[in-house]
């Protein structure tokens, strides 16, 4: 019995210990993520501020409260008094919280007004929200006219655990926003199907973002670094997969970046009347849908019916090349099925058609040359 | 059930004729207009969609538990999520509600039976239909709604037929509610014993009276958006649809026009039961009766004017942002009062420490806790990092599962002997408070640490940072599950089996509404023929 307990309590003394190491180490993280910008810094000590109030108050209530349940209690042969209502207490216990509220609202008006305030930004940067990952146009200031999408980079291995997980797993993009430290951005967020919202919790912003309309936050990030959020509104089955990834860099190495990507979007630029082969049009429609379609049509062509149809021997895919054309280019309202002449060149459209004309059972030998598609947009 | 003599000995039996001899079998659950047969199927009825969320939400934790995709795909965790909402808010806590609210209401003020009996029978028959609709939306292609229990446009418009079988679950159960609510204002403002005035009604029949004016003024918006959401879908209007003149922003104004007085539709009766139970086990009438009405009261009218607190993130003017900020923050004043008086009533009491008393001792720690995160939530600029992230899921845990249903426990508990005549079994029923109260902790506590750390709510999946307190959570989550079943053991044996201890008609010192002093235990089918005098 007593050797029991000896092991017993020596089994709880070693989870405590593990626990508290534990408690230690970043894995444990209790509080915000260190912030980066004014703002931000402002939300920590706004947090901070109602964590002491907050503790104060519980002390004394859950104080008054367990005291009492210590003290007036039958067993200890306690009497109940019959007392049940006292102006003076109610009015004062109704004024002093009404106080620490005006307390509490003084520094947040502040912070609400600093951080509606988006005006005279250096560079304006459009955020558009995509089912599943992000488009950023930089609008305005340098590197005005790069515009790129950003797309998650965790293997499918490593989500299905198959292979272990990186360091950033799920936080990881291919083509992360670039902005100079120091600098006011103001960012655009709008969406091309559902709503989505931009997060980046070091900056301290989270605005959402809506199909068909346009609206802005703002962050100065006053430390270089590269900073990861995801995704905060539901927006269909890969909400979980689509992060922010923010790198903040020194304003030489961001002229320098803006250089580089002007090159290679000049380099990129291919010859919309270049005739291609059928081949050539698969092999790269095959990675373009791999891209952008597999995640709800799957790989296999059969989608998931009745919210994601297939391709594989559907109508718009073996019929009219005109109308699997426009369904690709401006996509179908009221459905998942999104636009997208936007996010993809005419020679990455006229790929991704042949390929599923001519993928799976879809034999068709149908080509879709890059000029059909210049052609078809208005 | 008829032959029980009523404490008043007027002979009733002989003037019911034939409705005293209810039919038998399944025909009388069915037929029955009887409040306190319609009491008991709904609390079942909650009971039974409660396991149901129950093991949705286990699935989510057991997918959580590690981070990447175990058990369930993207999509179908969506269902979980959705569905697990939908479930728990419409088919578990507002039904038990509304069940305690036909077994109490009428003996509480004296009335022989609800208002509109023939209504009260086809309010309850509509919710089975109703949670059958919504529970076969798994089954039909596509699935269950994936959109989240708030099913935001456009992403609702996407959804497959199961989308058009929840709102029509909705519909019937907001049919439901408002049918309920009628049948609960009639009866309280019209059939209170002779006597009891407005003022001197207990705090229970108060906190319903009020939950009922705020049901039947929002459950028509939130028919009104999910009406529209079905026009969205299937007929050519463009309510949420930019590219047709609509706007998506207005699906969240609508719904949580209906969502901020929904919540308290849902935690004003737990205020109720605890305004019951905390007197009763403290010998000491309720401190500030006339201040505790005000505070119900204002809490209600507050409600309407704070609904953009769940939106601050969706870019509203500065102005706006000011005034939902500070209209929410003022809802602190009268929940704060609230705590203060039931404290203020169990100070110098004579406490003994019963379930029904465990549970309302522990809805006031917890709930309050609930209460400190929604003031940190209220603060706009601190909920620009939290919205939509862990931490919101643990508020709002708090206030619903430490609130409501801790509060639908202490109700239980302290009424069942009543209903059944029969004595719960103390030592499980304590075993179930502590095991509840210390599983729901490690449930919901870490989660307020993940929500700060950063991560976002209705993931399947998350960086491997949060696995440490997801793993917690998750080890919780089983108990708290695990631990309801007890209480289902506890419940059939003193109701179905008939086991334990004969119940006095008064087992609680210090209870002294009608129920407990002008009538015997069990309760006899038919109550208060002769409406008792209050003085
Ligand atoms: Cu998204």
């Amino acid at each position: 019995m007593n050797s029991n307990l000896g092991r017993l309590t020596g089994l709880t003394g070693g989870l405590m210990l593990a626990l508290y190491t534990g408690l230690a180490s970043a894995a444990y993280r209790v509080n915000f993520q260190p912030p980066v910008t004014r703002i931000a810094g402002e939300i920590y000590n706004l947090h901070m501020l109602m964590m002491y109030v907050i503790l104060v108050i519980f002390c004394i209530v859950f104080g008054v409260m367990f005291y009492s349940i210590y003290a007036h209690r039958k067993s200890v042969g306690h009497k109940a008094a019959q007392f049940h209502e006292n102006t003076t207490v109610e009015i004062i216990w109704t004024v002093i919280p009404f106080l620490i509220l005006i307390g509490i609202a003084w520094p947040a008006t502040k912070t609400v007004i600093d951080f509606k305030d988006t005006s005279n930004p250096d560079i304006t940067i459009e955020a558009t929200g995509y089912q599943w990952k992000w488009g950023y146009d930089y609008l305005k200031g340098e590197g005005k006219g790069i515009s790129f999408l950003s797309t998650l980079t965790t293997p499918q291995d490593q989500i299905h655990n198959l292979e272990p997980k990186d360091k950033h797993y799920l936080l990881e993009v291919d083509n992360p926003m670039v902005v100079p430290v120091g600098k006011k951005v103001r960012v655009l967020t709008t969406a091309e199907d559902v709503i989505h919202s931009f997060w980046v919790p070091a900056f301290g912003i989270k605005q959402d973002a809506f199909p068909g309309f346009v609206r802005d936050t703002w962050f100065r990030a006053d430390k270089e670094g590269t900073y990861r959020g995801q995704c905060a509104e539901l927006c269909g089955k890969n909400h979980g997969f689509m992060p922010i990834v923010v790198k903040v860099v020194s304003q030489e190495e961001y002229t320098q970046w803006v250089a580089e990507q002007k090159k290679k979007a000049s380099a990129l630029a291919e010859d919309p009347n270049k005739q291609w082969t059928l081949a050539d049009l698969q092999a790269r429609g095959a990675k373009v849908y791999a891209a952008n379609c597999a995640a709800c049509h799957q790989a296999t062509g059969k989608g998931l019916p009745p919210t994601f149809p297939a391709l594989d021997g559907s109508k718009i895919a073996t019929g009219d090349k005109a109308a699997h054309i426009n369904r690709v280019l401006n996509g179908k309202p009221g459905t998942a099925m999104v636009a997208f002449g936007k996010q993809l060149s005419d020679t990455d459209i006229a790929a991704v058609i042949t390929y599923e004309r001519n993928a799976w059972g879809n034999k068709t030998g149908d080509m879709v040359q890059p000029a059909e598609v210049k052609a078809a947009r208005k | 059930m008829s032959a029980v003599i009523d404490t008043h000995g007027h002979g009733h039996a002989a003037e019911h004729g034939d409705h005293a001899h209810p039919p038998s079998g399944l025909m009388r659950w069915v037929t029955t207009t009887n409040h306190k047969d319609i009491g008991t199927m709904y609390l079942w009825f909650a009971f039974t969609m409660l396991l149901i969320g129950g093991v949705l939400a286990l699935t989510i934790r057991a997918e959580l538990f590690e981070p990447g995709l175990q058990i369930v795909t993207p999509e179908f965790f969506n269902q979980l999520t959705t569905m697990h909402g939908l479930i728990m808010v419409f088919g578990a806590i507002m039904p038990a509600f509304v069940g305690f609210a036909n077994w109490q209401i009428p003996m509480m003020i004296g009335a022989p039976d609800m208002a509109f009996a023939r209504m009260n029978n086809w309010s309850f028959w509509l919710l089975p239909v109703a949670g059958s609709l919504l529970i076969a939306s798994f089954f039909v292609p596509g699935g269950a709604p994936a959109a989240g229990w708030t099913m935001y446009a456009p992403l609702s418009i996407q959804m497959g037929p199961g989308m058009d079988l929840s709102i029509f679950a909705l519909h019937i159960m907001g049919a439901s509610s408002i049918m309920g609510s009628i049948n609960i204002i009639t009866t309280i403002l019209n059939m209170r014993a002779p006597g009891m005035t407005l003022m001197k009604m207990p705090m229970f029949v108060w906190t319903w009276l009020i939950t009922a004016y705020l049901l039947i003024a929002v459950m028509p918006v939130l028919a009104g958006a999910i009406t529209m959401t079905l026009t969205d879908r299937h007929f050519g209007t463009s309510f949420f649809n930019a590219a047709g003149g609509g706007d998506p922003v207005m699906f969240q104004h609508i719904f949580w026009f209906f969502g901020h007085p929904e919540v308290y539709i849902m935690i004003l009766p737990a205020f109720g039961i605890i305004s019951q139970v905390i007197p009763a086990f403290a010998r000491k009438p309720l401190f500030g009766y006339a201040s505790m009405v005000y505070a119900t009261s204002s809490i209600a009218i507050l409600s309407f004017i704070v609904w953009a607190h769940h939106m601050f993130t969706v870019g509203l003017p500065t102005a706006g942002l000011l005034f939902f900020m500070y209209s929410t923050m003022l809802i602190a004043v009268p929940t704060g009062v609230k705590v203060f008086n039931w404290l203020a009533t169990m100070w110098r009491g004579s406490m003994t420490f019963e379930t029904p008393m465990l549970f309302a001792v522990g809805f006031l720690f917890v709930f309050t806790m609930g209460g400190f995160t929604g003031l940190m939530l209220a603060i706009m600029p601190v909920d620009v990092q939290l919205q939509d992230t862990y931490y919101v899921v643990a508020h709002f845990h708090y206030v619903l599962v430490a609130g409501s249903l801790f509060a639908i426990f202490a109700g239980t508990y302290f009424w069942i002997p009543k209903w059944t005549g029969r004595m719960y079994d103390e030592t499980l029923g304590k075993w179930h408070f502590w095991l509840s109260i210390v599983f729901f902790n490690i449930t919901f506590f870490p989660m307020h640490f993940l929500g700060l750390a950063g991560m976002p709510r209705r993931v399947p999946d998350y960086a491997s940072q949060f696995t440490n307190f997801n793993q917690i959570s998750s080890v919780g989550a089983f108990g708290f599950g695990l631990s309801q079943l007890l209480f289902l053991y506890i419940v059939l044996k003193c109701s179905v089996f008939g086991k334990g201890e004969k119940a006095p008609a008064r087992p609680w010192e210090g209870a002294d509404t009608l129920e407990w002093t002008h009538l015997p235990s069990p309760a006899p089918y038919h109550s208060f023929h002769e409406q008792p005098e209050v003085k």
